[in-house]
């Protein structure tokens, strides 16, 4: 399932061939760079790499990966999907609001949380693929449709801890032999969407329709099935991501959520997958969401100045994306050159 | 000369039982796009073990027919039979399903996967559970590529190869269906001499298989040397069908154009100044140690095999890509272009090989298209004046003679031929004093070559220094005044033009150093198999 690495015979030094499979593998070149941040931060602030607050870390991130591996499908279909935290408020609050007036027992309302995230996806889908509007166009008006039902829903209130059954934040803080219950989810998550990537035909297909659409029409792809299928798991995996941000957060708003889609197709693009389509992993998308988390994080306890922590949040993407268009470019000469026979 | 280029009959080809029913019997076919008839009434049939080919000029309806045979199109009115039996393909995947197989002209691949998965992604190779099984894809890709007798890492992604190596790519990928119907359209256009006798000899093999095969090609040589029968097709309607031995070069351009034309009409010029000078010039990898000059009014041809380094030195001339060695001098002054701006406003112009990418924008319209270099040069004041843009283009396309509806059309709209015009015109633009054209006349029809090279030699003769580079053969040594041959990355040749044949040049294509004008012993096969050298007059087909 992780990508592959082909072998070329004979080429450039063993340096440069270093550079050149870790531009290949993006989850590798993260992983590096993850554990190098975590060296630097944790010997400036100790209390970084301490259970309670790598538990906290990680349960965040969790979150944020499983709407990233959904928004890294429609971004490999190249489109993109701003929606998702829309989706994500929506879904909190209404299972949430659920819960409160005790309508459905609670794994009853964790469904229909994520069945509702997949009919959001499918009327993204449905809007992109019937009526041929551009995906950026169409999930910005959804973008702020859904988050008016939100409030419409909410009508002024918000749902708190204090109102719902007992016991319903507990997961968010369960964990097993030390792993918390969100982050072992995420990873269920992933390697089943990395496995489906992989081995099946609707996987390569995605691939292939954000690579080349024309080339895909010829050889009998029906594109916009793919397309809608893709947008409907991305709603279903941020209905997901919705129902543990309830958990997570226990006082859910109408706002809930405001601003997260930048964050999961941040962690799409850091993780590797290309804004033009075609190329990158969910298990990329996923350690991105990591990567990010983690940065995010380590800026706090490393007290950096408060005004300036989304300059150098957006800073650390611009840097990741652009070193990784670099690495690529370098990688394309090198393949370019060694085509000459 | 006035005699016609004659062709050997192709070497006996399997005996075809005329009693045998076709395998694919086209009856009344019609296609209309909009107001346009791409294929009026259309009748053929293909018999299982021939090679049938099927020329005519772009816009004859011959892509329109491959395409309805692939499923990407559906007739309007009209019947297909498969072997016999009437058969609808409504899409792509029915194509496959009733096991036609097809190569389309320009490759259609997927950037991102690998060259394993571009073969197999239609239909992958399935493991146990319905799993992709990708073991067995690589297997299975090697193996073809095995058969085809070419050398590629099927694991590497297809970014990054050359235009040849996909239309290798796209072989293997019909021939990895096990086809009744094998459809080719204009197959060998980015391949080199020896990749085409090995793509010939898989498809005699396919042939003999009993697979009915279509090919589709500009080149009437190819036709001559590969096909058993030949259908020209002429706006969208069948002209004829006849065996290819009974028929001549002559008969097939009067067929397909429906008059006579003149090919290669190259005036004689006086010759200037040497306007561009190169000296010693290197790109590590591409090409090295590199030297000659272009003067006024001079056409230079650049002849060599796909991948000798002929396009990567124009690049490095338009400042695309930089010299690792040597020097470019433009009038004796020595020059350094850091990007192609730096070249345009120097006076060079590089007309690139594949329109499609990197010479037009087929949703401007053509005159939007034409001032699109020169925009900043035009309008110093921010604002641009649509009328001064249309009057410049009006200019343009006439003296070219495109064929359009008005400068206004988008030039996607445009057929092949018209669409390079449009390229050219654009780069004339500039009033360059140095123009290189790569593979201006590739996948152009016969008519709108010959219109090509009179612009070409209509603007050697007003002065500008022109660099040709072509894999045409007759075209470069009609056309040019002086050919310098390339053998990977190295000049092994400079010929003038009237020294210049077909075997001297394709024997220092080769990489035969010090290559003679005699067809010694040492010839490689396929140079003995090239056809009389064209003259470089003027030859007049009747």
């Amino acid at each position: 399932m992780s990508a592959e690495v082909s072998v070329r015979p004979a080429g450039p030094g063993i340096g440069s061939r270093f550079v050149g499979m870790l531009g290949r593998s993006r989850e590798l070149t993260l992983g590096g760079v993850i554990v190098l941040l975590c060296a630097v931060v944790s010997f400036q602030a100790p209390h970084f790499l301490s259970i309670s607050n790598l538990s906290q870390v990680t349960t965040l991130a969790a979150i944020i990966a499983i709407a990233a591996v959904g928004e890294s499908l429609v971004v490999m279909t190249k489109n993109i999907d701003l929606s998702v935290e829309s989706t994500i408020g929506l879904v909190a609050f209404v299972v949430a609001d659920i819960l409160r007036q005790k309508a459905l027992p609670g794994p009853a309302a964790w469904a229909a949380g994520i069945g509702l995230g997949l009919v959001l996806g499918m009327a993204n889908g449905a809007i992109i693929t019937l009526f041929r509007v551009p995906s950026l166009v169409a999930t910005l008006g959804t973008l702020s449709i859904f988050r008016g039902l939100d409030f419409f829903v909410a009508g002024g209130h918000e749902v708190n801890l204090a109102d719902l059954p007992p016991g319903y934040s507990d997961a968010a803080t369960q964990s097993f032999f030390g792993v918390p219950l969100f982050v072992i989810l995420a990873i269920i998550v992933v390697v089943v969407a990395a496995l489906v990537m992989r081995l099946t035909p609707f996987g390569r297909q995605v691939y292939a329709v954000g690579s080349n659409a024309e080339a895909a029409l010829i050889i009998g792809i029906r594109s916009r099935l793919v397309i809608f299928l893709a947008f409907a798991v991305c709603g279903l995996l941020a209905g997901v991501a919705g129902v543990l941000w309830g958990m997570e957060f226990g006082t859910i708003y109408a706002t809930s959520a405001t601003n997260v889609s930048l964050q999961v197709i941040a962690a799409a693009v850091v993780g590797g997958v290309a804004i033009a389509g075609g190329a990158g992993t969910v298990v990329g998308a996923a350690v991105g969401a990591l990567f990010l988390g983690l940065i995010n994080n380590a800026l706090l306890l490393l007290q950096m100045p408060q005004e300036l922590l989304q300059v150098i949040y957006g800073a650390v993407i611009l840097v990741a994306v652009s070193a990784d268009a670099l690495i690529q470019r370098r990688e394309r000469r090198l393949t370019a050159q060694g085509a000459i026979r | 000369m006035t005699a016609t280029p004659s062709f050997a009959p192709p070497a006996s080809p399997e005996p075809v039982t005329p009693s045998m029913p076709p395998r694919i019997e086209l009856r009344g076919i019609s296609k209309r796009f909009g107001a346009t008839a791409a294929l009026t009434d259309v009748s053929m049939d293909l018999r299982a073990g021939e090679i049938h080919a099927l020329v005519g000029e772009n816009g004859a309806g011959k892509s329109t027919l491959v395409k309805i045979l692939a499923g990407v199109h559906a007739p309007d009115s009209g019947t297909i039979l498969l072997d016999g039996v009437v058969t609808h393909i409504g899409d792509p995947a029915a194509a496959r399903a009733h096991r036609v197989a097809v190569v389309h002209q320009e490759p259609r691949l997927f950037p991102d996967l690998s060259v394993a998965e571009n073969v197999f992604l239609a239909d992958p190779p399935k493991g146990r559970f319905g799993e992709i099984s990708w073991r067995e894809m690589r297997r299975a890709a090697a193996r073809l590529f095995e058969q085809l007798d070419v050398r590629l890492d099927v694991g590497a992604p297809v970014r990054g190869l050359s235009m040849a190596d996909q239309q290798l790519i796209e072989i293997a990928k019909a021939l990895s269906v096990d086809a009744r119907v094998l459809i080719l359209d204009e197959p060998t256009a980015s391949l080199s001499a020896h990749e085409v006798e090995r793509l010939f000899a898989i498809v005699r093999r396919t042939r003999d298989r009993g697979v009915a095969v279509l090919f589709v090609s500009h080149r009437l040589d190819e036709v001559f040397r590969l096909s058993d029968r030949a259908t020209v097709f002429r706006d969208g309607r069948h002209v004829i069908t006849e065996a290819t031995r009974n028929l001549t070069t002559a008969d097939l351009v009067r067929h397909m154009v429906g008059r006579s034309v003149t090919l290669f009409p190259k005036a004689d010029v006086a010759v200037g100044e040497v306007l561009l000078e190169v000296r010693g010039l290197t790109r590590a990898g591409e090409f090295s140690d590199v030297s000659f000059t272009v003067r006024s009014g001079e056409i230079l041809g650049l002849a060599g095999l796909v991948g000798a380094g002929r396009t990567e030195i124009a690049r490095v001339l338009f400042g695309i890509s930089h010299p690792t060695a040597g020097e470019v001098l433009l009038d004796g002054r020595p020059v350094h272009f850091g990007t192609p701006s730096a070249a345009l406003r120097a006076g060079i112009a590089y007309v690139p090989e594949d329109r499609h990418q990197d010479g037009l924008v087929l949703d401007f319209s053509i005159s939007d298209n034409i001032t699109l270099p020169i925009l900043a040069r035009l309008f110093p004041r921010l604002f641009v004046r649509a009328a001064t843009e249309r009057g410049l283009a009006q200019g343009y396309t006439e003296r070219l003679r495109v064929r359009m509806t008005g400068v206004d059309q988008l030039a996607q709209a445009l057929s092949g031929g018209n669409q390079q015009k449009v390229v050219i015109a654009k780069w004339l633009a500039t009033s360059p004093r140095v123009l290189i054209l790569d593979e201006p006349t590739r996948g152009v029809d016969i008519g709108a070559k010959v219109e090509v090279h009179r612009i070409v030699s209509d603007l050697a003769a007003s002065g500008l220094g022109i660099i040709l580079i072509s894999s045409d053969l007759p075209e470069v040594l009609a056309m040019s005044d002086r050919i310098l041959v390339l053998h990977e990355g190295r000049v092994t040749a400079e010929i003038a033009r009237s020294d210049a044949t077909e075997e001297r040049v394709m024997f220092a294509a080769t990489g035969q150093v010090g290559a003679s004008g005699d067809a010694g012993p040492g010839l490689p096969p396929f140079a003995a198999m090239a056809r009389p050298a064209a003259s470089s007059e003027a030859t007049d087909v009747r």
